[in-house]
């Protein structure tokens, strides 16, 4: 059903996609198949007219001129009006089935990316720009819209009337049907030549417009440091430089599709014309009468306008495809962080939090060549961890504060509770329960986490932060409670109260009332255990204090894991945990750590010795 | 839906641009817009233009000589060549061979000169948007969001390429068809060319409605599809939050409903066409039946030849050959006519922060600040500083301390002009900032705004963006000097690590460090410091104090921090409250004295250890 090219290219990518495929379009195609019928008797109507005039004129009207008789006129009219009106018919039939198939599979297919996406592991998004994200779940399915729905069908109908417009010929005059055949040969030559470097373009092209579209979002994220620096200009060359490569692109392949359209008309053309002296040849010579001839050639004229759009219909065949493996690329990149087949549940919850011996890299660690490292995974080469062997124990209740260097793990530690990364090695346990045994959707609802940027969405407050609350009767308590202990009181000046929207990612809020807002937010989730990621480094020495004293009350039944850069969040904390060259070192309450542990001195303390603060760089590398 | 003015002679912008039901006079304004923003980018092309128009009649031309060819070929020809005479038969399939070549070179020089008109147009407008979308202050950006710019650049010009690449041709060849055809029947046969023109009122009443309801269509349609882009690429850029917090399924409903609401459109604009284009094909049939019926009682009648029937009958179904061609150009015209309206409504706005039309050049700026009277708040909003007065010596180094949502940073945007005062005004050296050449005001005055955001792209490019001319020695020591050169060096490509987007890759502390080393190698007269310290650890803050001290030795500086330690290091502290200074003088003095930043102060050194 396919076009040539598909059929003839070695590598079957070509039928791979359309297998692929074929899943999400089953459901439509009785519907698509319908269309193309209609098309199909829709072309035969279209020819059928014409032979009826003719009849009409050279019939019922030279034959009945003298006669007087009006029946035949009558009878060719309704034939002719019949005809018409099954034409347009068929044509409302074939748009009516079409737009099924071409609207549900672009909607259907569009749900799947978002929800593969939205399963997808953050480690797959911090690789991944969006633009490109983008591009697929926009352009490339209403590409494969425009090919479901026009595409395909005019490439069937169009193929079969090439078929059997060139078996009609053989039949009328079989040497020039032959030769018209094997014209063909050279068409399906190129057609192969062309659909490898049409699909090579075409891809560039498409991944291209999706850079472009990276571009554009970072472009108006960033806007404030491009305004900052006043690097309007630059961002604008820059950006006028990707798209001038995107029109190169296009402007390739224009000429490409230029050089097929060329082959295929001017071959079969050219066939045609020297048909023309061989057809005139043959009848001389007595071997076909003047009638094939004519007929020949009026059955060419037919397959011609076909033969013509072929090449664009092909293009846009391939275009839909490299479209349609763009898409599946990334709806077939596997999770790999998944829910267990068989997930425990945490019965009584009590937020008891264990970190045992756990490993972690980010997939892009570069691997350690130097020191050879024992290793416990034997079959991977040791890469540079962040995490190598950090053991930890929460108890139930407990707040324990997580202290390092800038770079040292921590925000990495902490995103390991909600299993936003899972651990390289190691466990990571929540009542005992290995994390990666609960569903995620448990695990996150036992954990929240307040990160240390706010990532918040222009919504309103309310929603904001009734982020991740559990859908209750009483949201508006949950709502002033949280509101309450993230001392964001400040919402009820804004000009709707809590129905204020706060602008994309809350940026018309001060960045102290964001952070708060993000406090609220994990606090409102009503939690086991509460992870904060530095959550009070935008708040001034009296807010943090109100908030502090809030969040002690608030906290003393939540297992708390913060990570604190300053004394005054460590006050929070029952005890404190120092993360140092990727391992837990030292454990236990502030002025115990003070008094025995120096790493910790180092990092917490203002009042050191500018000497000792010679180190930091040593240490940090 | 807000309020249009009521003369649409004020630039609407993109107010109103969610609004798909438009009054009339809103309706031909826009769409007016619409058109001459296509106008003038077309405008340059005309050359180009014309030559792919000229490069399609010639193909058309052709293409109809092929049968004429053939039927001279039979006629002539061939009882010629049974004579024994071959030479018309050679010099007639010796013509087919040539007219076939020119009509396969003309078609594809005319697909490549169509391609770079529509990719020229494609072009312009992007860079148009991208321009403009820099330009447009942060207050526009703050509404607008960043989803909608990127419908503006992605989908909406998808739709207008659609209309660039094939239907300005098959208008072009199509509508030259037509009249060719008309003009013939009419020639011929002038009873038969009136029954054409009646059927033009079936045809002009159909396209009337179809374009007063795909108008509407479209609109919704393009508004449907920047919503969906809106949510996708919010919910991409908070993946974080919405796995932690379980969203999805809620996301999925919201998604999905957009989703159904874009399909449903669509389906609707298709429908609409499945009754425009075989409505348009049925009035060409049933105009061929009535043509023959009134021929052929002519016939009858003796008063028509038959040949001649033969002829106009041919012509008429002729006329209606390429109807379907322009119902899908009229069609995609529609389309890209919509995406168009947002597009010029984007290019309409005007920022509100802008250039002075006769800037006042300050090229050697030497940092004093004033804030006279100034008054200021966010759009509608409340005001958030009624009155404030400052003066800033050239030099001095200035902390700014108060609480959160006291108004420091407006301070520092109203100094970085990211806003214009509402009331009074803000000066560098005596100049008005909004007096002030924008790229002198940008040089001499730098901001390291409060959320580090970090292109994806390597450390350097990041860092090089205060200075794109910067050697890497230049880049390399501006990261000394802020304590981030040994944590660059110990990514995996030291400075050609890239950062991914937002620059996910290194850690917050770290991130901060990065942009630190952009405003020391941008070297401005005036340095704002929006906590830029915040999320780092105390050896590395300490660190980054030390660089400060010698960096800001001779510039003026505007530090805002939550942790005094910062204080230590200023000539001058300023306390502000509810969008006022409440205290002012050295830290000594007010550390000394028993005010807010007294026991600010107290609080914080009970904090330490
Ligand atoms: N997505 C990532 N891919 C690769 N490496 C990463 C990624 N995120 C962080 N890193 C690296 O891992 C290390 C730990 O980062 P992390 O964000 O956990 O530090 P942190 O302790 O939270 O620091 P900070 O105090 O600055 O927030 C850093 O060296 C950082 O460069
Ligand atoms: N873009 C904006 N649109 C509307 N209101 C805003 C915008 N930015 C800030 N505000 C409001 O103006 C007030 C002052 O905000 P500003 O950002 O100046 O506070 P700040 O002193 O910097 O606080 P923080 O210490 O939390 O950063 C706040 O009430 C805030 O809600
Ligand atoms: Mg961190
Ligand atoms: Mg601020």
């Amino acid at each position: 059903m396919r076009s040539r090219p598909a059929a003839s290219s070695a590598d079957t990518p070509v039928v791979a996609t359309l297998a692929r495929l074929y899943p999400f379009v089953k459901p439509a195609l009785p519907r698509l198949i319908a269309g193309m019928i209609c098309a199909l008797g829709a072309s035969l109507c279209a020819l059928a007219i014409p032979q009826v005039l003719e009849y009409a004129v050279n019939g019922p009207l030279l034959g009945s001129v003298d006669a007087g008789d009006t029946s035949g006129v009558w009878f060719a009219v309704l034939l002719v009006l019949g005809l018409g009106i099954l034409e347009a018919g068929l044509i409302a039939a074939r748009r009516a089935f079409i737009l099924i198939p071409g609207t549900r599979v672009e909607a259907g297919l569009r749900m799947s990316l978002f929800r593969h996406l939205q399963d997808l592991p953050i480690a797959f998004h911090d690789q991944w720009p969006g633009g490109q994200l983008l591009s697929r779940s926009m352009s490339d399915l209403s590409s494969l819209r425009r090919w479901l729905s026009f595409g395909i069908v005019m490439l069937v109908v169009n193929s079969t009337t090439i078929v059997v417009g060139i078996v009609l010929m053989i039949r009328m005059a079989a040497p020039l049907g032959v030769a018209y055949l094997i014209g063909a040969l050279p068409v399906v030559f190129f057609s192969y030549r062309f659909s490898r470097r049409f699909r090579r373009i075409s891809r560039l092209s498409q991944d291209q417009a999706g850079d472009l579209a990276t571009t554009v979002e970072e472009s108006v994220h960033g806007i404030r440091v491009l305004k900052a620096y006043g690097r309007g200009r630059e961002a604008y060359r820059n950006f006028s430089s990707q798209a001038d490569e995107l029109r190169g692109t296009e402007l390739s392949k224009a000429r490409v599709l230029s050089m097929f359209s060329f082959a295929i008309m001017t071959i079969s053309e050219v066939v045609l014309g020297l048909c023309v002296f061989a057809g005139v040849w043959l009848v001389v010579d007595g071997q076909m009468t003047v009638g094939a001839l004519v007929a020949f050639f009026a059955t060419a004229g037919v397959v011609n306008g076909p033969v013509e759009r072929l090449g664009e219909l092909v293009s846009m065949s391939l275009y839909a495809k490299t479209a349609v493996d763009r898409y599946f690329e990334v709806l077939d990149t596997v999770n790999e962080v998944t829910d267990p087949a068989e997930p425990v549940r945490v019965n009584a919850p009590r937020g008891e939090v264990t970190f045992e011996g756990v490993h972690f890299h980010y997939a892009d660690a570069p691997p350690i060549d130097l020191i050879p490292a024992p290793t416990t995974v034997p079959s991977e080469a040791p890469r540079e961890e962040v995490l190598s062997g950090v053991d930890l124990h929460i108890r139930p209740g407990e707040t324990m504060a997580l202290v390092g260097l800038t770079g040292s793990g921590k925000t990495t530690m902490a995103s390991l509770v909600p299993r936003l990364f899972d651990v390289t090695a190691g466990s990571l346990r929540i009542d005992g329960v290995d994390v990666r045994d609960l569903t995620r959707r448990d695990l996150r609802t036992l954990v929240s986490i307040a990160f240390e940027d706010a990532t918040l969405f222009s919504a309103s407050v309310r929603e904001n932060v009734l982020f991740g609350a559990p859908p209750g009767q009483d949201d508006q308590r949950d709502l002033e409670r949280a509101l309450t202990v993230a001392q964001a009181l400040f919402v009820h000046d804004l000009p709707d109260g809590v129905d204020t929207l706060i602008g994309e990612e809350g940026m018309s809020l001060s960045g102290g009332q964001r952070q708060r807002l993000a406090l609220a937010r994990a606090v409102a989730a009503r939690p086991y255990v509460l992870v904060l990621d530095d959550p009070l480094s935008a708040l001034d020495v009296s807010t943090e204090e109100a908030v502090t004293e809030q969040l002690r009350a608030e906290l003393e039944r939540t297992t708390t894991l913060i990570v604190a850069h300053r004394p005054s969040t460590v006050a929070l904390a029952d005890r404190v945990a120092v993360l140092q060259d990727g391992r837990v070192t030292g454990v236990g309450t502030h002025s115990e750590l003070l008094v025995s542990h120096d790493h910790y001195r180092f990092v917490i303390s203002s009042l050191i010795e500018d000497e000792e603060s010679e180190l930091v760089g040593k240490v940090r590398s | 839906m807000k309020g249009v003015p009521a003369t649409p002679s004020v630039p609407l912008g993109v107010q109103d641009e969610e609004n798909s039901q438009l009054d009339r006079v809103h309706s031909k304004a826009v769409r007016r817009r619409s058109l001459r923003l296509l106008g003038s980018t077309l405008a340059p092309l005309r050359a180009t233009f014309v030559g792919t128009v000229v490069l399609v009649v010639i193909a058309q031309a052709t293409r109809v000589l092929g049968p004429a060819l053939i039927a001279l070929a039979v006629d002539t020809a061939l009882p010629q060549a049974q004579a024994g005479n071959w030479g018309p038969a050679i010099w007639i399939s010796g013509g087919y061979v040539l007219a076939a070549i020119v009509a396969g070179a003309t078609t594809a020089a005319f697909i490549r000169l169509a391609a770079r008109v529509s990719q020229t147009v494609l072009l312009d407008l992007r860079q148009r948007v991208f321009g403009q979308t820099q330009r447009l202050s942060l207050e526009f950006h703050e509404s607008y969001t960043s989803g909608r710019i990127i419908s503006r650049q992605t989908s909406d010009l998808e739709a207008l390429r659609e209309l660039l690449d094939s239907g300005v041709t098959s208008l072009a060849s199509g509508f030259l068809y037509m009249v060719f055809t008309a003009v013939s029947l009419f020639v011929l046969d002038v009873q038969a060319g009136l029954v054409l023109l009646v059927a033009a009122i079936p045809v002009w009443l159909i396209t009337r409605w179809f374009q007063k309801r795909s108008q509407v269509l479209y609109r919704i349609s393009r508004v449907a599809s920047a919503r969906l882009i809106v949510n996708f690429v919010e919910n991409m850029t908070g993946i974080r939050a919405v796995q932690a917090f379980r969203r999805e399924d809620a996301n999925n409903a919201r998604y999905g409903a957009l989703t159904e609401d874009y399909r449903a459109n669509t389906a609707r604009t298709m429908g609409l066409n499945g009754i425009y284009d075989p409505a348009l094909q049925l009035t060409g049939n049933v105009t061929v039946a009535v043509a023959l019926a009134f021929g052929g009682f002519r016939v009858l009648d003796g008063s028509l030849e038959v040949g001649v029937l033969i002829a106009t009958l041919l012509y008429t179904k002729r006329f209606f050959q390429p109807v379907q061609q322009m119902a899908m150009f009229y069609n995609s015209f529609q389309s890209a006519a919509a995406a168009l309206e947002k597009i010029s409504g984007l290019l309409e706005e005007i920022p509100t922060v802008r250039q002075a039309a006769d800037p006042v050049p300050l090229p050697n700026a030497k940092g004093a600040l004033r804030f006279s009277d100034v008054e200021f708040g966010y759009g509608a909003g409340k005001v958030v500083l009624p009155n404030l007065d400052l003066d800033i010596p050239a030099g001095q180094t200035i902390a700014l301390v108060g609480q959160t949502g006291a108004g420091k940073s407006t301070v520092a945007k109203l100094v970085a002009r990211f806003y214009d005062v509402t009331g009074g005004s803000v000066t560098l050296d005596g100049v008005d900032l909004r007096e002030l050449a924008s790229r002198d005001l940008r040089r001499a005055i730098v901001m390291v705004t409060q959320e580090a955001y970090l292109f994806s792209g390597t450390v350097r490019d990041n860092i090089a963006l205060a200075k794109p001319e910067a050697t890497d020695s230049e880049v390399e020591a501006a990261a000394r000097a802020v304590g981030a050169h040994d944590f660059i060096l110990a990514l995996p490509d030291g400075y050609d690590t890239d950062v991914n987007k937002r620059g996910g890759r290194v850690s917050a502390g770290q991130r901060q460090l990065i942009s630190f080393a952009r405003a020391f190698l941008a070297d401005p007269a005036v340095l704002i410091l929006d906590e830029a310290t915040s999320s780092l650890d105390i050896p590395g803050e300490r660190l980054v104090q030390r660089g400060l001290q010698t960096l800001l030795a001779d510039r003026t500086a505007l530090i805002i921090a939550h942790r005094l330690s910062t204080v230590a290091i200023a000539d001058r502290v300023l306390v502000m409250s509810d969008g006022r200074v409440v205290e002012d003088g050295t830290p000594e003095e007010l550390i000394a004295g028993d005010g807010r930043f007294a026991a600010l102060h107290h609080a914080w050194e009970d904090s330490l250890v």
